[in-house]
């Protein structure tokens, strides 16, 4: 029993981190067909992000009182970031390429190169002066009455908005890296996040230690989950989305704004991997290579679960999980120790995390020969199909 | 057209000769004879680069001490030493590549350069086939002896084989049961061959052994299994590489891996450049072995430390890499001086029987090309820093690991034309 629930918990906490990994590209890809191969280093931007928010939080005097609360800032802080940049990417270089996916895997690979290479050769608090800059010139022509924005005038607004953003992301660049001496200088070294000391330690539960940072994991990627099927579901946004998702020129004809929609859908799937570089950021070190490592897992996971199919993903996730605990640690040899010696020495050998990647790996092959379109394949008529 | 043809064509001769410049040592101010241009071969860039870039710190430090110092005098006359930095960009074909450009292009007489055993493995080849020379500095997996690769880190017997047997009879943990964890390539694994073998020599038990493949940080199913074979606790060997560690050390204290419940880890690749990136917190406790740790309370290991603060800026720190990166630039120019030429052979030749007061203690070179060095083992404390709890004597490097089972009885010699790369003891 104690076994069953050990080896659950186990397998929750790492679905849990890839399902919270997995759900921004569940949207960007499941629901807009952008394969996006930048949306690990929208992760590891969130991840910076924290690792920011923990400076700022131990090196300003008024906010040193609630410390121990950073990690709470740092997922909305994340959010934001990976969702501004995401933001950027759609309007600068996506739109111009949908419906052409090998040019966006392209583009997005490319994009996620300079973005690793920004993160190794900008200071960190000009970087976050940049993202500054960018957050509000994207965002503030939305708080200024559209009337002002036509014509000469408007041209000239919207340039007077970009320029006080830019002076704006120069002065915060400024006076982080003033306040905080780390921030200053680029450095391609990875650094290190240390969850407060109320997150550190586990606890003890019928004779097994829950880890606390993969309990706030599962929390946070439970959470995550909850809000985005509201969302799709429950709001006129995500009515929108769905609709344009199953037939874009219809939609367009009924009057939603489909360009809207494709940002939203893109801010949001990006903000999303922010919010998971928050929860990786918890388990190992953040550096510029750290949303590499996940990539791969993610669109294995969407795939899997079905493309378009929140469900599917979750399952997924899950699944991959349980797997990895009982493969890797060998879980089998523990509950039946006299199996007979050939299926012993076969599982003993499949029993390193090494070997238990490749066997999830090819049953996934395996269960994608009967089931090409994975778990929940999309039902309903498509334009596409 | 012509005309802007022609300013190109100059911008990039002019650019050309600045790069030129800018590679090459610095200024040409002293009074010297001659200058002679060595070659350092490192990754600047890519994911080795944190490491590696420290070596070029130090090595281009011990260029600029010699040459403050008069230089390399060699038949009477002094030499200023001037270096060519190349970047292997993580990337071990690259590695093969600088090498020859170094070689062939630049007619270095010897290149400082490597880390990970695959760039050495690339650029074994090329040294071989050219009869060049080449100066490798860390610590690694032995198990080769190259007639043209002269190794300043620690062979196995050297680092891990005391630590074992401090771990097993000395430790918190002694005579306990032994968990192998280590990143999935070769260093690793041929680490643990010889640490089984020697825990079975000793008496005591390896009860499991897993591999965390390089770039996955998910270490919940070792942590499972490491509970299931240590329920009580008992001696982690930790080969885990770079990253990997930091993802490694939060996971196990926050299940409840710690000091204070009887585990105990013994790290292989763990400095102090290391501990200050995973956090002291996560590590206190734990142990290190290796020939230099900064803390060596001797005034040359304090006058390293200095100046390379004082070079470099005083937040740096000094580890074991970057001490064996020192020695082998001042043992180059001791033989070299010795030699009284420039020319492989004979410097290869002198090269053997060379002494050096290094950070670490005395060094000297062994006719296998290895160091003979001191061991240290060292606790982890809160400041980052290791205090160290014991000193072996001088150790002889072994190139033939005599507990590994494919290498036992071998040995390797140079100096006698008989025996060479591998010979029956």
């Amino acid at each position: 029993m104690q076994l069953i629930l050990e080896s659950l918990f186990n397998g929750v906490a790492i679905g849990s981190v890839l399902l919270v990994a997995a759900l921004g590209l569940a949207i960007v890809f499941g629901l807009m067909g952008v394969i996006n191969l930048a949306h690990g280093e929208l992760m590891m931007l969130g991840a910076y992000s924290t690792y920011i928010t923990q400076l700022i939080f131990k090196q300003v005097s008024f906010l040193k009182p609630f410390y121990d609360s950073y990690v709470i800032v740092a997922l909305g802080i994340a959010f934001l970031v990976s969702g501004t940049i995401g933001i950027l990417l759609e309007r600068t270089v996506l739109r111009r390429l949908y419906g052409s996916p090998l040019e966006t895997l392209l583009a997005t690979w490319g994009v996620s190169l300079i973005l690793q290479q920004f993160v190794r050769s900008v200071p960190l608090a000009y970087g976050s002066g940049l993202v500054i800059a960018i957050f509000f010139g994207l965002f503030s022509p939305l708080f200024i009455s559209d009337d002002l924005l036509h014509g000469a005038r408007g041209k000239l607004i919207r340039a007077s908005t970009w320029g006080f953003s830019a002076l704006l992301g120069v002065a915060t660049g400024g006076v982080l890296s003033s306040l905080v001496s780390k921030l200053s200088r680029a450095s391609a070294r990875n650094v290190d996040v240390t969850a407060p000391s109320w997150m550190r330690g586990g606890i003890d539960f019928l004779g097994i230690t829950f880890p606390k940072t993969r309990l706030l994991i599962i929390l946070i990627t439970l959470i995550s989950v909850l809000v985005v099927i509201f969302f799709l579901d429950k709001t006129a946004w995500g009515m929108r989305i769905r609709a344009v998702t199953q037939n874009r020129p219809m939609s367009d004809c009924l009057g939603i704004s489909t360009e809207t929609v494709d940002i939203i859908t893109f801010g949001i799937g990006s903000g999303l991997a922010g919010v998971a570089g928050v929860a990786v950021s918890l388990l190992g070190s953040v550096g510029p290579n750290v949303g590499g490592n996940y990539i791969v897992g993610c669109f294995m996971v969407v795939v899997l679960g079905g493309v378009g199919n929140l469900l599917g993903t979750i399952l997924a996730s899950f699944s991959i999980g349980i797997m990895t605990d009982l493969i890797g640690a060998g879980r089998l040899l523990t509950i039946w120790p006299d199996m007979p010696s050939p299926l012993y020495s076969t599982i003993d050998f499949f029993a390193t995390t090494s070997m238990a990647r490749v066997m999830i790996f090819a049953l996934i092959v395996i269960f994608l020969q009967f089931r090409p379109t994975g778990m929940f394949p999309q039902k309903g008529r498509m334009v596409e199909s | 057209m012509k005309l802007s043809k022609r300013i190109f064509a100059s911008l990039a001769t002019a650019s050309l000769a600045v790069t030129v410049t800018a590679c090459g040592g610095s200024d040409s101010s002293g009074n010297f004879d001659d200058t002679v241009t060595v070659g350092i071969l490192h990754s600047l860039s890519g994911t080795m680069a944190i490491s590696e870039s420290t070596l070029v710190d130090t090595e281009k430090m011990a260029i600029e001490e010699i040459n403050a110092a008069g230089g390399i005098t060699v038949d009477g006359k002094s030499y200023k030493i001037e270096y060519i930095v190349e970047d292997g960009a993580s990337d071990w074909p690259t590695f093969a590549e600088k090498s020859k450009k170094l070689i062939d292009q630049d007619g270095v007489p010897v290149v400082f350069g490597g880390w990970t055993s695959a760039s050495r493995k690339a650029m074994l080849p090329v040294y071989e086939s050219k009869d060049a020379f080449l100066y490798y500095p860390i610590q690694y997996e032995a198990q080769e002896c190259s007639n043209n690769i002269f190794y300043t880190g620690a062979t196995p017997n050297q680092q891990s084989e005391p630590a074992t047997d401090f771990m097993y009879k000395r430790s918190p943990a002694a005579g306990g049961d032994f968990f192998l964890v280590g990143s999935d390539y070769v260093f690793p694994r041929t680490s643990n061959t010889i640490t089984k073998a020697q825990v079975k020599q000793l008496g005591g038990k390896v009860v499991g052994e897993d591999y965390l493949p390089l770039g996955n940080t998910e270490v919940a199913p070792i942590i499972s299994k490491i509970k299931v074979a240590l329920p009580d606790g008992g001696i982690i060997i930790n080969t885990l590489n770079g990253d990997q560690n930091v993802a490694f050390f939060k996971q196990i204290q926050d299940a409840g891996i710690t000091p204070s419940n009887g585990y105990y880890v013994m790290n292989y690749s763990i400095a102090e450049e290391e501990i200050s990136t995973i956090g002291p917190e996560f590590l206190e406790g734990h142990y290190g072995a290796w020939n230099y740790m900064m803390s060596i309370d001797t005034p040359a290991s304090k006058k390293f430390a200095k100046s390379f603060k004082k070079r470099w800026g005083s937040d740096r720190v000094v580890a074991d890499p970057q001490e064996s990166a020192y020695n082998m630039v001042y043992l180059w120019k001791q033989a070299v001086e010795d030699a009284g030429t420039f020319d492989d052979n004979a410097v290869r030749e002198a090269l053997v029987g060379q002494t050096f007061d290094a950070p670490q203690g005395p060094v000297e070179v062994m006719p296998n090309h290895h160091l003979s060095q001191t061991v240290r083992i060292g606790e982890i404390n809160s400041e980052g820093g290791f205090t160290i709890l014991e000193e072996t004597g001088v150790v002889e490097p072994q190139a033939w690991n005599q507990k590994h089972p494919s290498s036992k009885g071998y040995a390797c010699d140079w100096t006698d034309p008989k025996k060479g790369e591998k010979y029956r003891l």
